[in-house]
């Protein structure tokens, strides 16, 4: 692969892309300039990580050009947008896990290969000199499983360099971050920008104001908007974004003390790797009221919530539920006694992705005279809950039947949240229900927590986000290492007063 | 009396595994590329036959130390195309691999013994490959008879190991076959060509099934018949998954299995009273045995086993 040359300007000129029933991208057009940040931003299911499949030479495209420099260019395969100097780092990593930093990167660098003899030597000698270039510190030599996301991310970038890229692409860098690590990336980035051009995807608009200089909104596959970021307050753009207003939703309600309906008391859980990742747990969630859950992820908040949904052996502690001793009860009991449940893992826990829509609606309730006689399943009634469900929860997909995988990720939220909470559970636990959703379907979804909370549930919210925490919480239990730290009032917590505990400070 | 028991067990054992091994290591190779390849059974008959087909031909002649040698080329060949053949089904047409592969086993298995009616009839015998003692090695006490005075297929074979490992973890090629089993959007999305590394994967592997089904016709058994692979393919399937998809894990199970195998040879000659069926069992037994123990640490294998690539797939 030799060195790309340099690219003062990129043009898509009326790219369009269909899938099977839908426009993904519609007569897109769009420039960068060397030097520039370009910010993609659009709701879930716009097209944007469509557009840059295309641009990085993933897919191909039904119509339309790409130009660099004023030449047409046409990109068959990955390979061809690198030699042109485009490089993309994808929303889900593409990184082996059990193979080492080198390997990935030795992966695509063709130039280091003699037939039968892989020049390891030579390409950790360029992640190290990339690496110290743009100060992104990476060990080469530890397998990518043993990374955490952060790091990960670090390697992608530092692969996307090494490969010699002019213009990177990064689809939502920051969706899986820790926010620490999302100022962190912020920071190098800026720097980077001194030699490359950016084209980034994100929903986080605040983001969007700090890093870009010109932001570009699709809607429905189709370009709504294209200008400087600075000229935009970042309620504008949201609005430009959903084609309305969008009012993140406050808990504005009294905090009432209900009867504690959900308790944790000394909870022992043991993590994937054998340790205790729940370390002598307290944690009471009361009837209408949203507990939310601060901590840095990795801190046992997975745990907890598995344990308290019964998926998760306890090792000691009791879990109480309905004033009933419910400890290691099954998932089955748990969803009896009328226990919600949205999931971190949307994808593989939430829903069966290849069952459709309408099917994964009922997940829960399939064997209740609702939805079968005995045996035969009424389809009829499936049919009908599906379409209520769709039209109450605004879910957007282009009919039930359709598989549910094949949803974006803010619509396949709404299923679960549309599933659980037509349930009325007495309890929801909600893990990170917002994370990677777009700004109208995050309004969404808090409105329909709190309205849950109105109606007398209790919810346990567990969340990084500590906007989402303050925003929807009567009361806010901070997590550290297996332990709850502290539990502030929504009054008393602050930004800062969260930061600290989070860290582990306790006064 | 036990001294030679031993030794009489570890000999034969030894030239046992090497069928065994060759077709293993090749299966290695496709599930490291992400592909499941259960007509390696198939696979071996074809080779058997076709490996035994030459030597058959060539026996009475001036060429008679031809005939294995060109068996070998022929049933390595046999192997590349049934390889492609399964490639186009499952990697181009993105067939169930599972289903593709009970069909490629019959296929091997019905087209063998087919044609060895037509062209051969009866059973026959072959002159077969003949011991090579390594010089000077094979006169190491104990050792040198269990390891250094077989044909040379065996040393080959054993020669393969290193080589694999080799192949697989120092080469391009090796690194390209285990991206294309582990992640291969990842691989994709740096420009490697997924389905044509399972594509070269998959030929490779036919070709060392190939051989291995040679090395029973015109080594082991000397001769062919219908039911000459008994299910050595199927083994062979299973200590892959029984090595964790390494070169020396393989080797291991290969050896295991086969030792088992000359042990309860031993055993009937011996006369030792041990019902016979029994016996026969014990190598089987003992391969469920491990399979089901040795259920952790998936994380080294290929977690893309079994799945087509399709660049445009939504999720």
């Amino acid at each position: 692969m030799a060195k790309a040359q340099p690219i003062h300007e990129l043009q898509l000129t009326g790219i369009t892309k269909r899938f099977p029933g839908i426009l993904a991208c519609n007569n897109v057009s769009m420039r960068v300039a060397r030097g520039e940040v370009l910010a993609l931003v659009g709701e879930n299911g716009a097209g944007k990580s469509t557009l840059m499949n295309i641009l990085a030479g993933l897919y191909q495209p039904d119509a339309g050009t790409i130009a660099i420099n004023g030449e047409e260019v046409r990109f068959h395969t990955p390979n061809d947008a690198y030699a042109r100097g485009i490089g993309m780092v994808h929303q889900n990593f593409m990184l082996v896990p059990n193979m080492t930093v080198t390997e990935n990167v030795a992966l695509g660098l063709k130039q280091h290969h003699r037939f039968m003899n892989l020049d390891l030597k030579a390409t950790r000698a360029r992640i190290v000199e990339v690496s110290e270039h743009h100060e992104l510190p990476v060990n080469p030599d530890a397998y990518v499983w043993q990374l955490s996301v952060g790091e990960q991310q670090r390697v992608e970038l530092i692969k996307t360099l090494c490969f010699g890229a002019q213009l990177l692409i990064l689809d939502e860098p920051t969706s899986a971050l820790t926010p620490q690590e999302t100022d962190d990336l912020i920071d190098r980035l800026k720097r980077m920008t001194a030699e490359l051009s950016i084209i980034f995807i994100s929903h986080k608009l605040q983001e969007v104001k700090e890093l870009s200089h010109r932001v570009a909104i699709l809607r429905h596959g189709a370009v709504v908007f294209n200008g400087r970021t600075e000229d935009h307050t970042p309620a504008e753009l949201a609005a430009l974004m959903t084609g309305r207003e969008v009012h993140l939703p406050r808990n504005e309600g009294l905090l009432v003390e209900g009867p504690a309906i959900l308790e944790a008391r000394d909870l022992k859980v043991r993590g994937d790797r054998g340790h205790f990742a729940l370390d002598g747990l307290n944690l009471e969630v009361h009837a209408g009221e949203i507990l939310g859950l601060a901590g840095v992820s990795g801190n046992g908040q997975r745990e907890l919530a598995e344990a308290l949904t019964g998926l998760r052996p306890v090792e000691s502690g009791t879990v109480r539920f309905l004033h009933k001793d419910m400890t290691n009860k099954s998932p089955a009991a748990m969803i009896a006694a009328g226990l919600g449940y949205i999931p971190e893992d949307r994808h593989h826990e939430g829903i069966v992705p290849r069952f459709t829509v309408k099917e994964n609606l009922v997940l829960k309730d399939f064997p209740t005279p609702r939805f079968s006689w005995s045996v035969v399943l009424k389809l009829g009634e499936i049919a009908r809950n599906a379409e209520s469900l769709k039209a109450s929860f605004d879910i957007r997909c282009s009919s039930t039947s359709a598989a549910g995988g094949s949803l974006s990720g803010g619509n396949i939220q709404k299923v679960i949240l549309a599933r659980e909470l037509a349930r009325e559970p007495k309890a929801l636990i909600s893990v990170y229900p917002t994370r990677g959703v777009d700004m109208g379907a995050q309004e969404f979804i808090h409105s329909q927590l709190l309205a849950r909370r109105r109606a007398g549930g209790g919810i346990l919210l567990i969340s990084e986000e500590l906007e989402e925490i303050m925003n929807l919480s009567d009361r806010i239990a901070v997590i550290y290492k297996g332990r709850i730290l502290k539990v502030l009032t929504s009054l008393e917590a602050t930004r800062e007063k969260l930061g600290l505990l989070m860290a582990g400070v306790a006064e | 009396m036990t001294h030679d028991l031993v030794y009489n067990i570890l000999s034969l054992g030894v030239p046992f595994s090497v069928a065994l091994l060759l077709a293993s290591l090749g299966e290695m190779f496709n599930q490291r590329a992400g592909v499941f390849n259960l007509g390696c059974e198939g696979i071996m008959c074809m080779g058997a036959f076709l490996g035994f087909l030459p030597a058959f031909f060539l026996k009475t002649g001036p060429l008679a130390p031809y005939g294995i040698v060109l068996g070998f080329a022929v049933a390595a060949a046999a192997g590349v195309a049934m390889g492609l053949l399964f490639a186009l089904v499952t990697v181009t047409f993105r067939a169930e691999q599972g289903i593709a592969g009970i069909g490629l086993q019959m296929m091997g298995w019905g087209v063998a013994g087919t044609l060895f009616r037509h062209f051969v009839g009866g059973v026959t015998g072959v002159e077969g490959l003949a011991s090579w003692p390594l010089p000077g090695l094979s006169r190491i006490p104990f050792l040198g008879g269990i390891l250094f005075n077989h044909n040379p297929m065996v040393y080959i074979a054993f020669l393969m190991v290193p080589a694999s490992w080799y192949l697989l973890f120092k080469t391009p090629w090796g690194l390209k076959v285990r991206a294309a089993g582990t992640e291969p959007r990842a691989a994709d999305s740096m420009g490697i060509n997924v389905n044509r590394v399972r594509y070269q994967a998959l030929m490779l592997g036919g070709a060392m099934a190939g051989l291995g089904g040679a090395y029973l016709s015109l080594c082991q058994a000397k001769m062919f018949a219908d039911d000459l692979v008994a299910g050595r393919g199927f083994i062979a399937v299973a200590l892959v998954y029984f090595g964790r998809w390494s070169p020396l894990g393989v080797l291991g199970g290969a050896l295991l299995f086969s030792l088992a195998q000359s042990l309860q040879l031993a055993i009937q000659v011996a006369g030792i009273k041990f019902p016979y069926e029994f016996a026969v069992m014990l190598p089987y037994v003992l391969v469920i045995l491990v399979l089901s123990l040795a259920r952790k640490a998936r994380m080294r294998g290929p977690t893309h086993l079994g799945v087509p690539f399709n660049r445009e797939m939504r999720y």
